[in-house]
Formats: structure tokens, sequence, C-alpha cells
């Protein structure tokens, strides 16, 4: 490896399988002057709140906050979308010296006359935080005077990462828990935590839980509303994806409802059914068992013959992650493997110690684990490794293309579902046209490996070269 | 529908932007940034602010984008981000070796009151600067102005590297303003044409369209060297195009080192090509090439085809002050009549010159500063136009509305192109007309009744 494209500071945050015992430094603050690819507070409370579609979502804060979370996520509705739209106090340099409070005050006043949303989520921002705004105050007042929950977000940028972000989201959100009516719901439902409905997932997920005879109580939050959170503590599990995002609700739930959750994934044919036998089980009755059973069987016989296909081209490349959570990581490893294919470094943006551990535990010898990257890092990462294919996200893309490596957008941007078992067949469907894609041929440094592989080859069938 | 949120009578807001036609000012600098050769642009602030605009760049360019944040924390907004950038500038230095590094604030750097000038200073002092090396800075605060301002600032901080060496180096400035890469190589062929030897800041081509190579690196080819920025002091002149773009870096250099600027309106369409080919010509001493006149013609020659299908078309157009100043004067100029005209920018001698480009238009004409897409939608709903002009933003207007659009202007987040083929001169304006032209007939095609569906335009 080329020692120059790592920082001396962050060597403890990469670690090569199989060299030394495990060991990696994590969940710490990036280094000022690294080019990382991490976001902010604000970002992750926003990702988490906004599919919320029948709830007011406005940022109090300058423009460009509002403007570069304006509908990013392609988190669908099947009903209002609020969401979509962008508000912010746009706030100006005499509210920064006088206080942006009255200005909030009339903002939301305006908001809530004109769309009666169910809800109203104010974010804060890196500014807000230092000059000082009453935020809860104001919000308490508007609350009062429209009657409709107005929550703020606790989401100034500064605070940290994406992670203390999630954390600030759940606490808006609890708040609506345990507000609704929880008659009628049946003893056999869930609440379906950490999925955002990216290309119409959660509407998948759901119809494999009602299938196998569970009610889907509150979605939190793809295609979410507000009524729905407010009875979700009515449901008997709390069924919770992705690592951060959900996680502290669920346990918030737990302690102060006393709903228990698991974990589980829906990426990949092996977690996908992971997650309905889990909570099949949690339910201890035979039917559903049964049914879930059924269901698995059926899904993968549907898909199989297609995945063969894929399978077959793709077996033996290479592949490398890097994604935001690691939670999702552990899952794009097995579905690698369900495919054929190797993966040779993975990392995350916010991997916990346990999450990089679990991952040394299921990926190969010689696969690089990172956190906290930086694109020279990747570039030199891939090249090393000689990567056919790529999962990251928006600004991961084009280094892969630079590279003339194949890329798979395994984050908001994806276009196609990626979770259960339709989206298994999704993704290596994607993966199989980008590694497949006649473009890299055109790449110099392509070319030169496709003609050293040739001569591999020769050589090994006794050709002279 | 999408925006059927939107309300068709109009209230006057004062609180609130809803769906934003600007956002805030450290992008521009960041994008202004990215013009420099070997730079790397820091952003001094909150470590999303950075993610952001690198996302938004790479998503309109379709190109890695590098740069560095302060990565602040909360004891860094407390106690001030001098340490933060101290060790960024030493970091960047040690890891990435950028010729130069671009700092910008941000409204978090600008609240706590970091001094920018004093920090800079500061590292090199110290050693964190090495020899050669340079670390400019701008004042990019979010709440003031809007993307432009951002832009602004950061080409005025280019302008303030130059260096007088006492001797007329006989090249002329071109400060571009924010046009895409394309664009940037256009003004440097036009140039080269008229036979004038030029320095362009920032220049972005080479940079933010840069071919794929199978290597990927931090600093591409292109973008104007420190040595070329620092001869700024002794060119003949400055032409600074566009007022709100380039008009501060070209004055101070007038100030500061003597060097005359003439500020014009960014070159897109034919009058305004008209003024900065003439505004070359002069100051380059030189005279304009037969192709120059040829090109001109060819845009003449287009207009005078299809003329037919321009008149009295209405339009809306949105986007930043100096792009939409002359894109309305253009339409005027083909009998085109743009009806709503919003920037998200502030700035009433915007809407002055609007008034005035727009005067003697045929049908009333609403023009405004720091509005927004939501007010753009409601005059719409209110009375319909044939056309929007602006970026990916308005194609939730398009869609509910049914209107056809064309993509122009920051950011263009879905489609291709912006960074291939300019718009600005003579050619950049028959690539303009061939697109409206398109878009107006091919709706045409699709929705005339059959007995009115015509072969031959």
């Amino acid at each position: 490896m080329k020692a120059a494209a790592v920082l001396k500071e962050r060597e403890n945050q990469i670690h090569r399988k199989g060299k030394e015992p495990f060991s990696i430094e994590c969940n710490k603050e990036s280094l000022a002057g690294a080019v990382s690819q991490r976001a902010c507070v604000f970002c992750g409370s926003r990702v988490v709140l906004y599919p919320i579609a029948d709830a007011l979502h406005l940022v109090h804060g300058p423009i460009g906050c509002a403007v570069y979370t304006w509908d990013i996520r392609g988190a669908l509705s099947s009903g209002p979308e609020l969401h979509r739209l962008s508000f912010s106090t746009d706030l100006q340099e005499m509210d920064v010296i006088f206080g942006g409070e009255k200005k909030l005050y009339n903002a939301l006043v305006e908001l809530i006359d004109r769309h009666s949303p169910k809800a109203a989520f104010v974010y804060s921002t890196c500014i807000v935080g230092i000059i000082g705004d009453d935020m809860g105050a104001v919000c308490n007042r508007v609350s009062k005077e429209k009657g409709i929950p107005v929550l703020p977000v606790m989401s100034e940028g500064f605070k940290g990462n994406k992670r203390e972000g999630y954390q600030a989201a759940c606490d808006a959100m609890f708040k609506l828990v345990g507000t609704g009516d929880t008659t009628a719901i049946s003893p056999y439902s869930i609440n379906i935590l950490g999925d955002f409905n990216l290309a119409g997932e959660i509407w998948l997920i759901q119809e494999y839980f009602n299938k196998i005879g569970i009610e889907v109580v509150a979605k939190i939050t793809g295609d979410g509303r507000v009524d729905d959170i407010r009875r979700a503590h009515g449901a008997s599990l709390n069924v919770v994806q992705c690592s951060g995002a959900t996680m502290e609700l669920a346990n918030m739930m737990k302690r102060d409802f006393g709903i228990p959750s698991v974990r589980v994934s829906y990426f990949g044919i092996e977690d996908m059914a992971d997650a309905l036998y889990d909570v099949a089980e949690f339910f201890k009755d035979p039917v559903i068992m049964d049914k879930a059973k059924s269901l698995v069987r059926s899904e993968i016989e549907k898909i199989m013959p297609e995945l063969n296909k894929y399978k077959a081209a793709l077996k033996g490349k290479k592949a490398a992650i890097y994604v935001g959570g690691a939670f999702k990581a552990f899952s794009l490893v097995k579905a690698f493997r369900t495919i054929g294919m190797d993966v040779v470094m993975v990392g995350s943006q916010t991997g916990t110690k346990e999450d990089y551990e679990e991952l040394q535990e299921i990926t190969d010898q010689g696969t690089i684990i990172v956190d906290d990257s930086n694109p020279l890092e990747l570039s030199s990462f891939l090249k090393e490794k000689d990567v056919d294919v790529f999962v990251g996200g928006v600004k991961e893309r084009p280094i892969a293309y630079k590279l003339g490596v194949a890329f798979c957008d395994h984050n908001h941007e994806r276009k196609e579902m990626l979770a259960g078992f339709q989206g298994m067949l999704n993704f290596a469907k994607e993966v199989y046209t980008s590694v497949m894609s006649p473009v890299w041929k055109f790449v110099p440094r392509r070319i030169k490996r496709e003609s050293e592989v040739g001569l591999v080859e020769r050589i090994n069938k006794g050709e002279k070269p | 529908m999408l925006l059927r949120h939107t309300p068709k009578e109009v209230t006057e807001r004062t609180a609130l932007t809803i769906n934003p036609a600007k956002t805030c000012q450290p992008i521009g600098a960041m994008y202004a940034a990215l013009g420099i050769h070997g730079c790397l642009p820091h952003s001094h602030g909150s470590q999303g602010c950075c993610a952001y605009h690198r996302s938004t760049l790479t998503r309109h360019y379709k190109e890695p984008i590098s740069a560095a944040t302060s990565s602040f924390t909360e004891g860094s907004s407390v106690f001030g981000g001098q340490a933060n950038l101290l060790q960024a500038i030493s970091t960047i230095f040690n890891v990435y070796n950028p010729e130069i590094i671009a700092v910008h604030t941000t409204c978090l750097s600008e609240t706590i009151g970091d001094d920018l000038p004093q920090i800079m200073k500061k590292s090199i002092d110290e050693g964190n600067t090495p020899e050669g090396k340079v670390v400019i800075g701008a004042s990019t605060p979010s709440y003031v102005g809007s993307h432009v301002t951002g832009f602004s600032n950061m080409v005025k901080a280019m302008a303030n590297i130059a260096e007088p060496t006492g001797k007329k180096n006989g090249k002329v400035n071109i400060i571009p303003g924010w046009v895409e890469p394309c664009d940037m190589e256009e003004i440097k062929r036009i140039s080269a044409m008229i036979g004038v030897d030029i320095t362009l800041f920032p220049d972005t081509s080479g940079v933010l369209n840069s071919p794929l190579s199978g290597e990927y690196t931090m600093f591409p080819k292109g973008g104007t060297t420190i040595a070329e920025l620092k001869g700024c002091a002794n060119a003949i002149g400055t032409l600074a195009l566009g007022e709100w773009c380039s008009a501060d870096a070209a004055r101070f250099l007038d100030t500061k080192h003597k060097v005359p600027c003439s500020i014009l309106d960014m070159p897109f369409g034919l009058k305004a090509t008209d003024r900065f080919i003439n505004a070359l010509r002069t100051v380059g001493g030189t005279t304009v090439p037969e192709e120059i006149t040829d090109e001109r013609g060819q845009l003449v020659d287009f207009i005078s085809d299809m003329h037919q299908y321009f008149y009295h078309k209405k339009v809306a157009i949105v986007g930043d002050p100096d792009q939409l100043i002359s894109m309305a004067e253009f339409l005027m100029s083909i009998d085109m009549c743009p009806v709503y005209v919003i920037t998200g920018t502030p700035g009433k001698r915007f809407e002055k010159r609007i008034k005035e480009i727009t005067k003697e238009s045929p049908f009333p004409v609403n023009v405004k500063a720091q509005g927004d897409m939501f007010l753009l939608h409601q005059w719409i709903k209110n009375d319909p136009v044939d056309l929007i002009i602006g970026n990916t933003y308005c194609k939730y207007i398009a869609r509910d509305e049914d209107i056809p659009l064309i993509r122009w202007g920051f950011p263009i987040l879905d489609r291709q192109g912006h960074q291939y083929f300019p718009t600005v001169g003579y050619k950049g304006g028959i690539r303009i007309l061939e697109k409206i032209l398109s878009s107006l007939l091919d709706r045409n095609d699709r929705d005339a009744p059959e007995e009115k569906f015509e072969l031959v335009f």
C-alpha cells in the first residue's frame, strides 16, 4: 500500500484482517483538516425525521441547511407530501444579532395555519445553538396556540456527527409516543423502526409482515404518519433496522412502555429471512412461524433462478463497501457472498467498536476494515485490492468512476428497492449491470489489467505469452 | 401533485422562505476555489457544511469534489476555532500537499468571531504554512447574501494575492463569474481568437469536467495557477463579467494595483456577447477576426430562421442575478417575454435592472430579488407561462403545471451536459436557442391536434 495515502494519525482507524490481533479506533472526532466523508448532527436528525410525511419540517437557521436537505432522500409517501417541500426561517444578519425567536414564531404560525399539519418538527442548526434562541419556549407557545405537537429537534451541527443527530431525532419523536389511542391493536403487532422507504422498500417489508399475520402499527419513519407514531406504544414489539438511527427510540420505548425490540436487517436473503423468523419466534405462534417459513421459501424460489445467473457472471469479482452506518455493512458482506463475490474492503463513517469487531469476524483474511475514511485512502484501497465494484454514497460514486470501477449506491440515491427478497435480486442486477458495463473496457488502467489477466491465463494454459 | 400544498393566492411573507432559489455563501466559495490549480478548499466550520457542499457539487458535476473541514466540536464553538484551523492547515499540507488552501468561513465560525486573517498569519508565523505554499481566506457568513456572495468573496480573496512587479505584463484579467467549466473554456477560446493574452480566474475547466483516466487525483490539471494570480496586479486591464460575481475583485485590483477595470454583463446572448467582444478588443488593442464575426452571423441567422416561433412566448426565469440579467436581455432581443424573474439573492438593483431591460415588454413583468420557488409557482398558477428556464428545482413546478423546462443555472442534479456545452458567447447563444426551440416545438408536436400536426417547421 502507498503509505502516503494514510494519515499517520489515522493508522489506528484502519485494520487489515489477519496480520495482527484485531484492534481499531473509532467513534472519535475527525481530524481537523481531513477530507472526511462524514456529515453533522443536523444531517442525522433531518434524514431520520423527514420521511414523516404529514408533519411540518421547519429548519431554523440560515438558508443552506434547508437547501441541502430538500427532498434529497427519495423517501416515498403514499399520501401527503408536505415533507418534500423546503421550509426555512432563512436567518439574516439582523436575526443573528437580535435573535430569531420572533421570526421562528411567525414562520410556524403561518405554516401551521396554511397546511394544518399533524405535528411540526423544528430543527436547530449551528447558529441557533450559538445565538441562544429558546426554541423550546417558542415551540411550546405555538403548540398551545395551535393545538398540535410542535417539537424542537436539538440538532446543532457542531455537537457531533450524524449519530448525535439520530439521538436528537429520537428524543423529539419520543414525545409523540404514548399520546395516541391504542385500542383495537392486535397482540400480534410490531413497529417498523429504521427503514426510510427509499424506493418504496417499507411497503414491501410491511407486506411481508402482513402476510405472516402481523399488524404494523407505526412505520418509523418511512412513509411515516404522526398519528401512527402516537400510538406506537400499543405494539408488542419494535423491529429495528439500521444501527444508530432509531435504536435509541426503541430503548426509550422499552424503558417507559416495556416494549422489547429485535434488531434486524432487510438486506440480503439470509438477513431478510432471519428478520421474519426472529419476529415470528417472538410471538411464539406456530401459525405465524409456518407462514414465515412458507413466505421465505416461496420468495427465494421466485428469485433464485435469476439470481443464479448473476452469480455465475459475478463469481470471484471483488467488492468494496463504504457506508454511513456499519450495520448495513454486515448485510452487504453477506449479500455479496450470496452472489459469489469477495468483499476486500469495508468501512463506515460512524461504526462502533462492536460493529467493527463483528465485521472482522464475518470478513475474509486480508480484508481492509476502515473507520471515517477519506477519498485518498479509499482510492488507494480500491486500486490496491483491484476492486470490481464499490458500494457507497453520493460522494464516493465519482471516485469509483474516475478509477474505472463499477458502483452501486446503497444510500439516498438508490433508484430501485434493495430491501427484501426482491431487493436482493435488484441489488444483484444493479451490481451486475455496473460491473459488466462495457465502459470499463475503455479505461486505461483497467485495459492494462485485462491484458495482464489474459497473460496469466495463457501461461496457465501452457501457451507462450 | 407534489406541490398541491401551494395556494394560488399570494400573501406577503417576512419570516419564511419556501423552496429556496438560493443557497448559502460557503458553497460559492468552494466552487470558486476549485478554479485555482492545486487548491484544496477548506470549510472552517462543522463537518456537515463541508459534506453538504461537496455532495451538491458532486451531484451537479458528477465529479469527485475534495474539500477539508475544521470539524468543529462543541469545544471549538465555545473557545473559538483557531486551534482547529491551525491544525487543519498543518494536516492538509502534510498529507494532501496542495499548492494552496482556500479557507472559507461558515455561519458558525463567523458568529463565534474567529478572525481569519489573524489565524492565517499565525499559521505562517508558527511555520504551519510551508515555504512557497499559499493560504487564502474569505469571510462567507451564511446569513448574509447567498451562494453568489460567497463566490464573489472568494474571487476577491484570489485577487488579494496579486503582487505588482512594477512592470505591466500585457495580459488582460478576465473574471468570468459563476459559469460552467465549459463556459470558462469558451471564454479562453474566444480570447485566443481575438488575440488577447488573458488570465482567467477562477477557471474550473479541466477541474470539474475532467476526463476519466482510470486514476483518481485530488488536483486535476486545470485551474488558474498561483503565479497567474500573482500576475494579475501587472495586467493592462480587467474585465469583470457580472456585477454580483466578479465586480468586487475587479474593483479591488483597480484600486489597489491600478489595473483599470470594466464591469460587464455575463456574455450570454447576442448583445451581451457583443459588448464583451468589443471590450476585449479595446482593452487588448486588437481587432476582431472574421471567424468571430462569422460566429455572430450564425447566431443571427439562427434567430432569423426561427423567429416566428419565439414571438411573444412567455418565460419564467429563475437563478442568479448576473445570469438572469443577460438571459432576460437575450430573450427580449429575440421577441420572447420574460414575465417572471426570480432570484433568491438579495439586491434591489437587480429588480431595477430587470425592469429596465424588460420595459418594452408587451406583458407586465414580475421580478423579485430574495424571492423563492414557492412565489414563482404562485405567480405561474395565476397566469401560466410557455417555458421555464432555471435549475433542477424548477422541475416540481414544471411537472405540476405541465410546462416545458430548460435546465440552466445551479444546481442541475438530474441531467448532464452543462459542464460540456457552453452557453456563453455566440456559439453558446446558438446552444440556448436550440434548447428553447426544441422545448417549444417538442411540446407543439406532442400537443397539436392531428390535423395541425406538421412535418416541417
